[in-house]
């Protein structure tokens, strides 16, 4: 599950999962909510499979985000769903369900710039807790 | 730091407070803010404070780390932080500018006053929005090939001007002639391109826009006149908007990269977003060609946005835009880092210069100040929040003095986007604004809602305080009229 977190000027994903990657994939649902009017608009009709490399967690949580900053601003791709298939401290490997932005169905909401290491968060304490302030 | 400011700030006169340099270790100068009494309540609430502190940190800090009226809680620098690294020994820090590399303002004159403008606003705000892309998802305005975008990234303003937006007077009423020196687009990743160069012409959202003003108030006559603006009533165009993806993404590769680098160099900093490296390193040589890239990007942008606001303005009134006297005043960066020269205990020094939401404010007589402002000091663009009011001040000596020739950038934002949307949903927003007489155009009601005038602090107390602390002399003011928002 995620909430999203109050910020002066820009807005925060809190995720939790049982496990990481749970969190990350929430963390994704995070995203989906910031960005977009109705994250329920966006349909699995493409798949990507993207591979993230960090040198510790909370960069690969930074990195992560901005990965779905990336395809979001460059490619127009919206996610749906998310699978991570397999997660370490320094590595990410997912499977992205969604499709590329269509002005008749999709209605953006908030344009993020990047993820940042502001209080940024990675915690495991039975599950995985996340925390990633977005510059928006 | 929220909850003791009283007991650990010191004050130094009604518009200076001093965090002394033993406040935090590691400090290695103490911080000052520009500030009044009424403003520093508001600023001891979040963070931003800490962050000045933070800033005292870097290596090669001199003097003091700044922070501007209108300073409040960013990542790594606050933003309204301002601080100078000796190029020598310092380091440039990519926090220290900001993911919007040359977030900057631009303001065009024109001839037409209020009243003429009135009866056709809302056809004139219809206009402005279908001819400058603003929202969310939608393309650029402007297509370019990849060696096109290199050209962007090399030549800026000059670029636009050559393919036909806007002309080369535009160029000299531009800080750093809207090119700044050194850019080197192999060092801006693929990444960065892919998400720059379908954006070009595009304002972006948040707290982007283009707004269509009149000068509502004259403070200083002889400095109006020589910006070109000088009767109460006459229009003016405001653009608010950086360099899009390009510059966030050159952000966000080189604090990777200069986090992964500070080890070798032995920095260790207090918050990972001030990620920093030597500007003498690679990486610190690297990370500035690249921001010229970025800023350049920008300075091309907002060159074609203004020939597209032009264009729309010929189009609603049926007049070319020079019969109409639409010029450019001048257009600044407010998230830079420039290599500049500066007197550093009486001695000339080269300094990297760090704006994050400050703008550069140059004294009457500098070299870098266009020819035609240079008796009267460089114009400084301060906007504020859509429905309120605008200001345009001019540099000062003072500045140059006491925080490197810099003032602030406009209203900081006092309450979160989230907590703004809880009070007021977009239409509310959209109807109050009409009730003031003010017509909005946004890509969607959340990105009004989100830009509510009650989410920023009030720009003419920041201004009326850059004034009376001397970084910056106000000029005149201006209102909105029409609004066009991503």
């Amino acid at each position: 599950m995620y909430e999203l977190l109050e910020h002066t000027a820009d807005i925060g994903i809190l995720a939790v999962g049982r496990d990481a990657a749970e969190a990350f994939a929430q963390a994704a649902k995070g995203f989906a909510a910031v960005t977009l009017q109705d994250p329920a608009s966006v349909e699995e009709r493409e798949t990507r499979s993207v591979e993230v490399t960090a040198p510790d967690e909370e960069a690969l949580l930074v990195a992560w985000v901005n990965e779905l900053v990336f395809l979001q601003d460059a490619e127009g791709f919206l996610v749906g769903r998310t699978v991570v298939q397999k997660i370490t401290a320094t590595r990410l490997k997912a499977l992205l369900y969604g499709e590329p932005f269509d002005p008749e169905r999709h209605r953006m909401a908030t344009q993020v710039k990047a993820a940042t290491y502001h209080q940024v968060k990675v915690e495991h304490d039975g599950g995985c807790r996340l925390r990633v302030i977005l510059d928006i | 730091m929220a909850t003791d400011t009283k007991g650990i700030l010191r004050k130094l006169d009604p518009y200076r407070w001093e965090i002394p340099v033993t406040y935090k270790p590691g400090m290695r100068v103490p911080g000052l803010v520009f500030a009044s009494e009424g403003l520093m309540e508001g600023i001891g609430q979040d963070q931003a404070l800490e962050q000045v502190a933070n800033v005292a940190t870097l290596p090669g800090v001199v003097r003091y780390s700044l922070a501007m009226p209108d300073v409040h809680w960013g990542y790594g620098f606050p933003v309204g932080g301002v601080a100078a690294m000796r190029t020598q020994d310092g380091v440039v820090s990519p926090g220290g500018v900001g993911f919007d590399i040359n977030c900057g303002v631009r303001l065009l004159r024109t001839d037409l006053q209020r009243e003429e403008v009135l009866p056709h606003l809302q056809r004139l705000v219809d206009q402005l929005y279908r001819d400058v892309p603003s929202g969310l998802g939608e393309g650029g305005a402007i297509r370019l090939s990849d060696a096109e975008l290199e050209a962007v990234m090399t030549s800026g303003s000059l670029w636009a001007v050559q393919n036909g937006h806007g002309d080369r007077q535009d160029l000299e009423a531009t800080e750093e002639d809207g090119r700044m020196a050194g850019a080197d687009p192999r060092k801006v990743s693929a990444r960065a391109r892919q998400r720059g160069r379908p954006q070009l012409g595009t304002l972006g959202s948040g707290n982007h826009f283009l707004e269509v003003a009149f000068v509502d108030e004259v403070y200083d006559r002889a400095v109006a006149e020589a910006f070109d603006l000088h009767t109460p009533g006459q229009v003016v165009v405001w653009i608010h908007c950086g360099s899009r993806g390009l510059g966030h993404q050159v952000c966000d590769d080189f604090l990777k990269v200069m986090d992964g680098a500070m080890r070798r160099y032995g920095i260790e900093v207090p918050d990972r977003q001030l990620a920093c490296a030597p500007i003498s390193s690679s990486e610190g040589k690297d990370y500035l060609a690249a921001l010229a890239c970025a800023v350049n990007f920008a300075f091309a942008n907002r060159q074609a946005i203004a020939a597209a606001v032009r264009r729309s303005f010929e189009i609603v009134f049926g007049r070319p835009a020079g019969a109409m006297g639409i010029r450019q005043v001048y257009d600044v960066a407010h998230n830079i880092a420039k290599i500049e020269r500066h007197l550093v205990d009486g001695r000339e020094t080269e300094l990297c210069v760090h704006r994050k939401g400050a703008t550069r404010s140059f004294p009457p007589g500098h070299p870098a100040v266009p020819l035609r402002y240079r008796a009267v000091g460089q114009p400084v663009l301060i906007p504020g929040d859509m429905g309120r009011y605008s200001f345009v001040c001019v540099g000062t000596p003072a500045a140059m003095t006491e925080s490197w020739g810099s003032a602030c950038h406009g209203a900081g934002r006092v309450a979160s986007r989230t907590a703004i949307k809880k009070t007021l949903r977009g239409q509310d927003v959209e109807a109050t604004l009409r009730g003031q007489g003010v017509i909005a155009r946004a890509g969607g009601w959340a990105s009004l809602a989100e830009e509510m005038p009650a989410a920023y602090k009030d720009v003419a107390e920041v201004v009326r305080v850059t004034d009376a602390a001397g970084l910056a002399r106000r000029v005149a003011r201006t209102r909105p009229m029409g609004v066009i928002k991503g």
